[in-house]
């Protein structure tokens, strides 16, 4: 077999493992802890009576073990279980919420990665001096305020003193693209402010790694035009890490998306999520913690297969 | 060495805010929760950002909730610290098994987003200082694990490691003197770093519901409390947006300077 | 005669350096530099590190690396003045009338890119020829460069092949568009030397077949003299000496000069035998998880207060059985033998006297020493360890032996980033004579000085020899530095001795293959060594 088929294979298994482990820490997290379902659900005031028949009746009596195997063979089936707030079906209710989260997860990336890309080549060529500083200087600054602040701060003079745009981002089924666009346009904006410092500042280190590297030179002593140097030397070599630097800020991007829907009220999986944890409802906590795990886990894995296929000395061995 | 006028700057603010913390119950002029004037008033001479969403004076609060906020993040910062290095520092000068499944943990660890992991977590434990402090102290130290097990292992492959070993000295030496001495810079400046981090994350997580809670007032708790006036044009939610802006900055600057420093201690003359 | 190729007139080269909390500041990098180059003859540039060559080089092609500036005088290449040139006209000049070979091929080829791309993309991409013309020339140059199968080597991907193969492509790549002017810049420095010896004559037939010029960059005279017609020395940016490669050699008239043909001139007499010390009997060594042996079945003896040299190429197992005897490497089988015992295999069995009668000396003095630790604190660490000096005693002890190393006062409280190479390399030998060791495994410890720097390095470790009656264990590449310093010998090749004895005796004929390919390959200080060799060679492989 190829020694690329043979690694790629390798690490695929290795990211299925990882979930599978993630799976455990997620449902050893609400278990093994001292904490317990039953008492966060009645709060201090409750009897021993009424706290053994909650877990009887959440079937907490039984063996860990075995319960999560009945937890991992449901989400299998796609059954991601029961609310206990409202007793209704949770694969169900994600459905939409997921589609909510990817919709706006979606635009914010397609606007943030070329932009961080782009940025990040301006300021490497223009390193040092007042593009890049201005560049850099300004997505540090971006990236020292929390999401949720960003979002208010936007909203306090985009929405409420300009009035350009909505402060709260409802959805509902009668909207068009560009309605829904619309009422998205501030959290989006927030995602790529705090994505796009991250990318861009790790775009600009992984080209410049490259700009500096002795092939290089070399085109450049050929007598290369600057855009053939940069096109048929250095964008070959820079595939690779800059993908790789998209896949781990579109991992971020994940994160970032639970607060930004919390400040505008966007009716999607952070939000749920965020909800349901204050609300002690473990089942709806394990299934949205697995998705986003499993979203994160697959992004990472992405990034790694592709350096992996982009590794000349892989592709074709000795 | 001179001292850069950014890294300068950067110092004197951190240690600004940190001496606000300290001091906060002499600097303060009004009560933590005590309610002194209507609901968010202007800005005024008795009220210099004016007052917030049931009438509490907002200096005083943001004052206070410094003190809460920074207090959480330089706790949480040396938990994730002293943990995340020790074991660092061990795996990479153990090696072998010892090495393999501390990593191999730790990867797992980082597969999920802290984020997403603490609020799994928080929603079966009770939401308190010590189990938030705890919970966040102890998903940081992965990443620490990670750099000073890095740095370690960078230094222990140099020959003046290894000429240490031949000459036949313990491992004490070699951690302490030999070892320590050059990671120590890195992990200076990693140190501000992960205090921005842990500072972003108590905001993030009191903001959420899930952090500091009421009546104990601290950065984020201050925009979930006045975050309905955004709508109304009242800008008291984005009074801590500054204060964690120009907090993070300024560690930023001073880590920056620390991490120069030890490039010039590696490359050219010392002096 | 005709008009000069290249033309270089009073040129002053800066740069601004940054020093990391101190302002930027220019430094002059190359003083006044003069020379003229006519069509189809060869300049050699030597000089040590920092000598400038390597800019001048460059300034050939109106090229300054990391913000380096011509800043005064002319460089005119074919009738174009450089320094008053736009980009335009430099990219034009650029891989057309002027290219460069690096010294590192494997960095300076793109990881990414097929060799045949890259070795004719200078041609097409200036319009000299059509793909298949510059092909056809690649193939041939490939031929002429001595490459393996030349009509399918650039299909290979630059890791794909071996570092000598890899600088005859570079230099295939730099010939490929027929330029005037061809800047080698240290072209076999990183090689074997039996490898270099190939890519030399390599080199030297493909410029002699296509008549161009070249400027030819390296620190070693020797080398140089091979494919040189005039050579000139620099020395700090400044023009030392310069004329005919025979009267450079054979007659110079400045002191700098003279010191650099005469490097490695070190006349040693060889001791008697003498019942050995240190012993390394049968040894056979492989790395965990290995699947092949690193050394096997090694057996060499040391003489106390001698010097054994062990010479070998990279990957002969020189250096593992500096680990093995240090007991860092275990062997799988033998013993290592010292002063009438049997030291225990592993350092963590080894008592603390064990430990002090051998010592070790690095190659590379600037990881050898802890950057954080003061030349004080560096040498009296061993004096504090084995022998409980403190306070005044050991300070002055610490003096004596900077005394010894030929520093004198007011180097111990010194950190080693302010010392300079050659400075660093004797703390490192102060420190292992600090221990009173019977025994100094020096491993590679002149490889990365300049050779007047190394030369001053291997007299001290004769002095200091003479004086406390140490042996070495002196680890090498270099048969000249073998020569200068040895007692006996042992050569070393793919993990076996394959020679060994006194050095009169291992240096002399009759000889085995491989020390006869190894002692034939080392260049001489005299012109014409090469041509000899490779015919002596060709005579040889016809008459087998």
């Amino acid at each position: 077999m190829h020694p690329l088929i043979r690694l790629v294979a390798r690490r695929i298994a290795l990211g299925i493992l990882l979930l599978l482990a993630a799976s455990v820490l997620i449902f050893a997290g609400t278990e093994v802890l001292p904490g317990d379902v039953a008492s966060a659900i009645l709060g201090q005031g409750a009897t021993e009576k009424t706290l053994a028949n909650l877990r009887e009746a959440l079937g907490l009596d039984r063996p860990a073990v075995v319960r999560y195997f009945e937890w991992l063979g449901g989400v299998l089936q796609g059954d991601l279980g029961t609310s206990l707030t409202n007793r209704r079906d949770i694969a169900t209710t994600l459905a939409g919420r997921m589609s909510n989260t990817l919709f706006l997860a979606f635009w914010a990336a397609v606007i943030a990665v070329p932009l961080a890309i782009l940025l990040g080549l301006v300021a490497v060529r223009y390193q040092g001096r007042w593009p890049d500083k201005l560049i850099s200087g300004t997505t540090l600054a971006s990236i020292s305020v929390p999401e949720f602040l960003l979002g208010y701060i936007a909203a306090f003079f985009l929405a409420v003193q300009f009035k350009l745009l909505p402060s709260v981002a409802t959805m509902h089924g009668g909207m068009d693209l560009g309605d829904k666009l619309m009422a998205i346009a501030l959290p989006v904006l927030v995602l790529v402010l705090t994505v796009l410092g991250h990318m861009m500042r790790m775009t600009r280190a992984a080209i410049l790694n490259v700009m500096q590297s002795a092939y290089i030179e070399t085109a450049e002593l050929k007598g290369l035009s600057p855009f053939a140097v940069i096109a048929r030397h250095a964008l070959p070599n820079a595939i690779a890490p800059v993908v790789n630097v998209v896949m781990i800020n579109l991992a971020y991007l994940v994160v970032g998306v639970v607060v930004v829907e919390v400040v505008f009220v966007y009716p999607g999986m952070g939000q749920y999520l965020v909800d349901h944890v204050a609300k002690r409802d473990v089942p709806v906590v394990q299934a949205c913690g697995l998705i986003f795990a499993a979203v994160y886990i697959g992004l990472n894995l992405l990034a790694d297969l592709i350096s992996i296929i982009a590794n000349p000395r892989l592709r074709h061995p000795k | 060495m001179r001292m850069p006028l950014s890294a300068a700057i950067g110092l004197f603010l951190t240690a600004l805010y940190f001496l606000a913390a300290i001091f906060a119950d002499l600097i303060a002029p009004y009560g933590m929760a005590e309610v002194v004037g209507d609901v968010w008033e202007p800005i005024s001479a008795e009220h210099w950002l004016g007052t917030d969403s049931i009438g509490r004076d907002l200096l005083t609060r943001m004052i206070y909730g410094g003190q809460t906020t920074i207090l959480i993040a330089t706790v949480a910062t040396l938990l994730s610290f002293t943990t995340g290095s020790i074991l660092g520092f061990t795996a990479a000068v153990a090696g072998g098994w010892v090495d393999q499944a501390l990593s191999r943990f730790v990867d797992l660890m980082m597969s999920i987003p802290s984020l997403i992991f603490a609020l799994v977590v928080l929603s079966v434990m009770p939401v308190s200082l010590p189990v938030i402090i705890l919970v966040m102290g102890l998903l940081d130290a992965t990443r620490v694990f990670r750099l000073s097990r890095a740095v370690a292992l960078d230094i222990t492959v140099m020959d003046y490691v290894e000429a240490a070993r031949l000459r036949g000295e313990g491992r004490g030496w070699i951690i302490f003197r030999e070892i320590l001495p050059n990671a120590l810079s890195p992990l200076v400046a990693e140190m501000g770093l992960r205090f921005i981090f842990m500072v972003l994350f108590i905001s993030t997580l009191s903001f959420l519901g899930l952090g500091v809670q009421p009546p104990m007032a601290d950065w984020g708790g201050i925009v979930k409390e006045n975050k309905d006036g955004i709508v109304w044009g009242v800008p008291a939610a984005l009074v801590p947006a500054v204060a964690i802006a120009t907090l993070a900055i300024s560690v930023n600057l001073v880590a920056d300077w620390i991490l120069n420093r030890t490039a010039s201690l590696k490359g050219g003359r010392g002096g | 005669m005709a008009e000069d190729i290249l033309r270089i007139e009073g040129l002053k080269v800066e740069a601004t350096i940054h020093p990391p909390g101190e302002r930027p500041r220019d430094v002059v990098l190359v003083h006044e530099a003069t020379l003229a180059l006519a069509p189809g003859r060869v300049l050699g540039l030597i000089g040590e590190s920092g000598a400038g060559k390597s800019t001048i080089g460059l300034a050939a092609l109106g090229y300054g690396r990391g913000g380096v500036r011509l800043t005064a005088g002319r460089v005119v290449l074919g009738g174009t003045e450089i320094r008053a040139a736009d980009a335009g006209v430099l990219r034009d000049l650029r891989g057309r009338r002027v290219t460069y070979v690096a010294q590192s091929a494997a960095a300076a080829f793109n990881p990414a890119k097929r060799l045949m791309e890259q070795v004719i993309e200078a041609t097409l991409r200036h319009g000299l020829s059509t793909r298949p013309e510059a092909e056809a020339r690649a193939v041939g140059l490939f031929r002429s460069l001595g490459l393996p199968d030349p009509e399918h080597f650039g299909r290979r991907f630059p890791h794909q092949v071996s570092g000598g193969q890899l600088q005859r492509a570079m230099t295939a790549m730099a010939l490929c568009p027929r330029p005037d002017l061809v800047v080698f810049d240290e072209p076999t420095t990183a090689l074997d030397v039996t490898t270099q010896i190939d890519v030399l004559a390599a080199i030297k037939r493909a410029i002699r077949e296509t008549g161009v010029a070249a400027l030819y960059i390296t620190h070693d005279l020797a080398v140089v003299a091979q494919v040189a017609d005039d050579i000139l020395v620099l020395r700090h940016g400044r023009m030392v000496e310069t004329g005919p490669t025979g009267t450079i050699i054979t007659a110079p008239t400045e002191d700098y000069t003279r010191a650099l043909v005469s490097v490695r001139a070190i006349a040693h007499p060889e001791a008697p035998p003498a019942e050995p010390i240190l012993t390394v009997e049968g040894v056979s060594a492989r790395y965990p998880g290995a699947a092949a042996d690193v050394l096997s079945d090694v057996t060499v003896a040391l003489a106390p207060g001698q010097t054994l040299a062990v010479v070998g190429e990279s990957g002969s197992g020189k250096s593992t059985l500096a680990r093995v005897i240090t007991g860092l490497l275990p062997p799988a089988s033998g013993a290592i033998r010292f002063a009438g015992r049997t030291l225990p295999a592993r350092l963590a069995e080894r008592t603390r006297e064990d430990l002090r009668e051998i010592q070790m000396i690095y190659q590379m003095a600037d990881v050898a020493m802890n950057p954080r630790q003061t030349v004080r604190t560096i040498i009296g660490r061993p004096l504090e360890f084995y022998f409980g000096m403190k306070g005044a005693a050991r300070d002055a002890r610490v003096q004596e032996l900077l005394d010894a190393i030929e520093l004198g006062q007011g180097y111990a409280d010194r950190y080693p980033a302010e010392l300079s190479g050659g400075q660093k390399q004797r703390v490192s030998i102060a420190r292992a004579l600090a221990a009173r060791p019977k025994v100094i495994i020096c491993d590679e410890v002149t490889s990365a000085l300049d050779p007047l720097v190394a030369d001053g390095i291997l007299k001290l470790l004769l002095d200091l020899q003479a004086r406390e009656g140490v042996g070495y264990l002196f680890i090498t590449h270099d048969i000249a530095t073998v020569r200068a310093i040895a007692d006996a010998i042992a050569v070393m090749h793919r993990g076996r001795v394959v020679r060994q004895g006194r050095k009169g005796q291992v240096l002399a004929p009759p000889f085995d293959d491989y020390t006869d390919l190894l002692l034939s390959s080392v260049p001489e200080m005299r012109t014409g060594w090469l041509e000899e060799v490779i015919a002596h060679r060709r005579m040889e492989s016809a008459g087998h």
